[in-house]
């Protein structure tokens, strides 16, 4: 169908949004998921679908989910760090649905979900 | 579409795709599929990412995880271990992304950090099946700027402040020519794109079609509204079938999406493209035979002036450019002719696409700014001559251009900087030429080239190429005379002043510079019946060295009878001698090397 400069630029951001992370300098916000042996067999993988399926129900730009291994406190998985500029947060003892709560939480509301970071749980 | 949170892009490149990079697809979905994770992976074919030595390359992103000659059976490895469990397999990484155990990104190893991309922007980051993708990446709106915001006239001048020249192989300025397109009057006039390539070892074009087509399209339609053209024509080699198919990939969606066809953007203004495939004759390139073979006929030059641009397809006013002419031509719309005369030398401007050949490490395809060194080019972003092998020479511009040497690799590349060394910019070949490089062999291989392409229409290029070629035969074979060599050097100036059209102008090129530069290689064939790097097999001579031990072993299998002990004397007590080889008598067929025992190898060949 024929489109409008206005669909086109609808198109433009719709996509944009898709491909960014194709631009590595271009992020404002990591998520970084636990996938070791500890985490994939504590829960990780459904939270970390649960983080990309938050993100994209969202319409969040420019935020980049990656993996790692494992970073030696197994029983504190699953958990992922998020890192907003410069500053880093580490959440353990994930579950899809909290998952869910820090992406709207942290990333949206720009609010750290205090109880589930690690520096909460370890006291 | 759906948000996924990694990215795998695959080269769908021509080489890539032949090094099956397609199949490693299919293997890819399969192994996402089998772990439930096919929705939250996507994987792209994308154009060519240039380092065509590493291919099958595969990138993952968001990391930037530069994977290179991926196996078919290392499609399971990247997705159970990096995509499920997020680790980097790094046996597979390209060599220099990974240096003492810290793991680069694609775009900090040394072959992409000195280059800048500007046509091939999107080559390498998008699908290019896709136009939403091309979109995001700002697509189109350089023709919506110049429909809603721009008369003709501005876009001509914003063209001719960023003093872009022709990238296919005359350097004209791209302002000037569609200024004097614009000029003149009639009732159909036509834009085209010059896609033929014909530069042996050159694949920029063809990167570019695969990678970003719709590029092309979007400044062919800015320059026919620049210059009052309703249509225009892709000429484009069957011989890139992958380039073709995406092309028209790429027409139909843009017509879908009314960006070509009737009334764009309701603004009045009209504009289609046709594809027209050419059967790969080199001469098609040149702009007149292309436009004869557009019209069916034989493809073969027509004289100029009129120009193109007075008389061209059906006879009428064409504008005819280079693809990666046109690919700069939507970037300069958006960001302004200004920031791009910002970029480059004094009279070459923006960045240029290089093809990497020959005796080079990472064979490939570089974009860089003009004015790099050729040094910077061949060492830091190609890596040099592979096996420590020392660098010889490098043939820019195809069998057109001419040859530079190692005192000419601080040279800013620019049109006229290479003009002024006796050699060409031409569409961005660079074969490069280590040691072992006989220099009068590669001017016979140019040559026989150019002897076989030429068209046959005018008597120097026809008769005086194949006369040329003769002459380095004679040379090559040990038959060559000082007399052939004054003549190779008059015939050759004879036919650049003489030939019709710039193919038998500039084919003695090769013959003239490597006569400027390696006359003592010729002046070796000639007086010492000797090619020095041994490349001439005709003229090579088999020596029995020192090391002979005189066991004879030699002499019992030459067909020829032709080696005896008649050398000097190896042992006083038995008077054994060591053996000679009577090179008058010598076929060169290599027996007697076979025949000496390993440990001795006293026969040399040079
Ligand atoms: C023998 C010969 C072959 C050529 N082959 C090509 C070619 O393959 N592609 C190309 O763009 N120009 C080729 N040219 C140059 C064209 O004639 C023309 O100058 C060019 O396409 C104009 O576009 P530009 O101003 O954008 O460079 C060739 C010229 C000659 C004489």
């Amino acid at each position: 169908m024929k489109k409008s400069i206005a669909d086109l630029a609808k198109i433009r951001q719709e996509t944009l949004r898709k491909i960014q992370l194709r631009d590595k300098e271009d992020t404002n916000c990591r998520i970084v998921v636990g996938m070791g042996t500890c985490g994939i067999s504590a829960g990780a993988r459904p939270c970390l679908s649960a983080i990309v399926d938050e993100v994209h129900k969202r319409g969040l730009s420019n935020i980049q989910i990656v993996q790692t291994g494992c970073v030696g406190m197994c029983r504190l998985e699953p958990m992922f760090d998020v890192y907003v500029g410069n500053e880093k947060v580490t959440y353990v003892n994930m579950t899809p649905e909290k998952s869910r709560q820090v992406v709207v939480e942290h990333i949206v509301n720009k609010r750290v979900i205090q109880e589930y970071t690690i520096g909460e749980v370890e006291k | 579409m759906q948000f996924y949170r990694a990215h795998v892009l695959i080269c769908g490149g021509t080489g890539c795709v032949s090094s099956k990079s397609h199949e490693l697809k299919a293997e890819m979905e399969k192994e996402l599929k089998a772990l439930g994770i096919d929705n939250e992976v996507q994987i792209v074919m994308t154009g060519c990412f240039g380092l065509c030595e590493a291919g099958p390359i595969v990138i993952v992103y968001p990391e930037g995880t530069f994977y290179s000659q991926v196996k078919i059976k290392d499609a399971k490895r990247i997705v159970t271990e990096h995509l499920y469990k997020g680790r980097i397999v790094k046996d597979l990484l390209y060599y220099e992304s990974i240096q003492q155990d810290k793991i680069k990104a694609v775009n900090e190893v040394d072959f992409y950090a000195k280059q800048k991309r500007i046509a091939l922007a999107n080559c390498g980051v998008i699908d290019p099946e896709n136009i939403d993708e091309y979109i995001a990446l700002d697509g189109y709106q350089a023709l919506i700027k110049v429909l809603t915001q721009m008369k003709p006239e501005d876009v001509i001048e914003e063209i001719k402040l960023s003093e872009l020249r022709g990238r296919g192989g005359a350097g004209f300025p791209t302002g000037l020519k569609w200024d004097i397109a614009s000029q003149y009057k009639d009732d159909m006039k036509y834009v085209c794109c010059n896609a033929d390539e014909g530069d042996p070892g050159a694949f920029m074009d063809r990167s570019i079609l695969e990678g970003t087509p719709h590029s092309v399209l979007e400044a062919m339609a800015i320059a026919g509204y620049a210059t009052g053209a309703k249509k225009g024509y892709i000429y484009v080699r069957a011989e890139y079938p992958i380039a073709v198919k995406r092309l028209q990939i790429a027409i139909k969606q843009a017509k879908e999406y009314g960006l070509l066809g009737e009334d764009i953007f309701d603004t009045n203004f009209s504009f289609d493209i046709e594809i027209r495939l050419g059967a790969g004759a080199f001469v098609c390139g040149e702009e007149t035979a292309l436009i004869e073979s557009i019209e069916g006929k034989r493809g073969m030059p027509r004289t100029k002036p009129p120009f193109p641009a007075e008389k061209g397809i059906w006879g009428k006013p064409t504008l005819l450019n280079n693809v990666e002419t046109f690919a700069n031509i939507p970037l300069i719309i958006l960001k302004g002719g200004e920031w791009f005369s910002k970029i480059g030398i004094e009279g070459s401007k923006g960045t240029k696409v290089f093809a990497l050949g020959g005796k080079i490490k990472n064979t490939g395809l570089v974009e860089v700014p003009m004015g790099m060194t050729l040094r910077e080019v061949i060492y830091d972003i190609g890596g040099g001559c592979p096996n420590g092998k020392e660098f010889k020479a490098v043939q820019t511009g195809g069998p057109s251009g001419g040859c530079l040497t190692k005192e000419h690799l601080d040279t800013p590349i620019g049109y006229d900087n290479l003009v002024k060394l006796g050699s060409m910019m031409g569409s961005g070949g660079m074969i490069i030429m280590d040691e072992d490089t006989c220099m009068v062999d590669i001017a016979r291989y140019f040559l026989d080239f150019t002897c076989e392409e030429s068209c046959g229409k005018c008597t120097p290029c026809r008769e005086g190429t194949k006369r040329l070629k003769e002459l380095l035969d004679r040379f090559c074979t040990g038959k060559g005379t000082f007399e052939d060599l004054d003549r190779l050097e008059s015939l050759a100036y004879y036919i650049q002043d003489n030939s019709l059209c710039n193919l038998g102008q500039s084919a003695p090129n090769p013959v003239i510079s490597t006569l400027t530069h390696f006359r003592d290689e010729y002046l070796a064939h000639v007086v010492d019946r000797r090619c020095p790097t041994g490349v001439c097999k005709a003229l090579l001579q088999y020596t029995i060295t020192d090391k002979c031990i005189g066991c004879g072993s030699c002499a019992k299998v030459c067909p020829q009878e032709c080696i005896e002990p008649v050398g000097k004397v190896i042992n006083e007590k038995t008077n054994r001698r060591a053996y000679v080889i009577d090179h008058t008598k010598c076929i060169k067929c290599g027996a007697c090397i076979e025949a000496c025992p390993p440990k001795v190898s006293a026969i040399i060949t040079q």
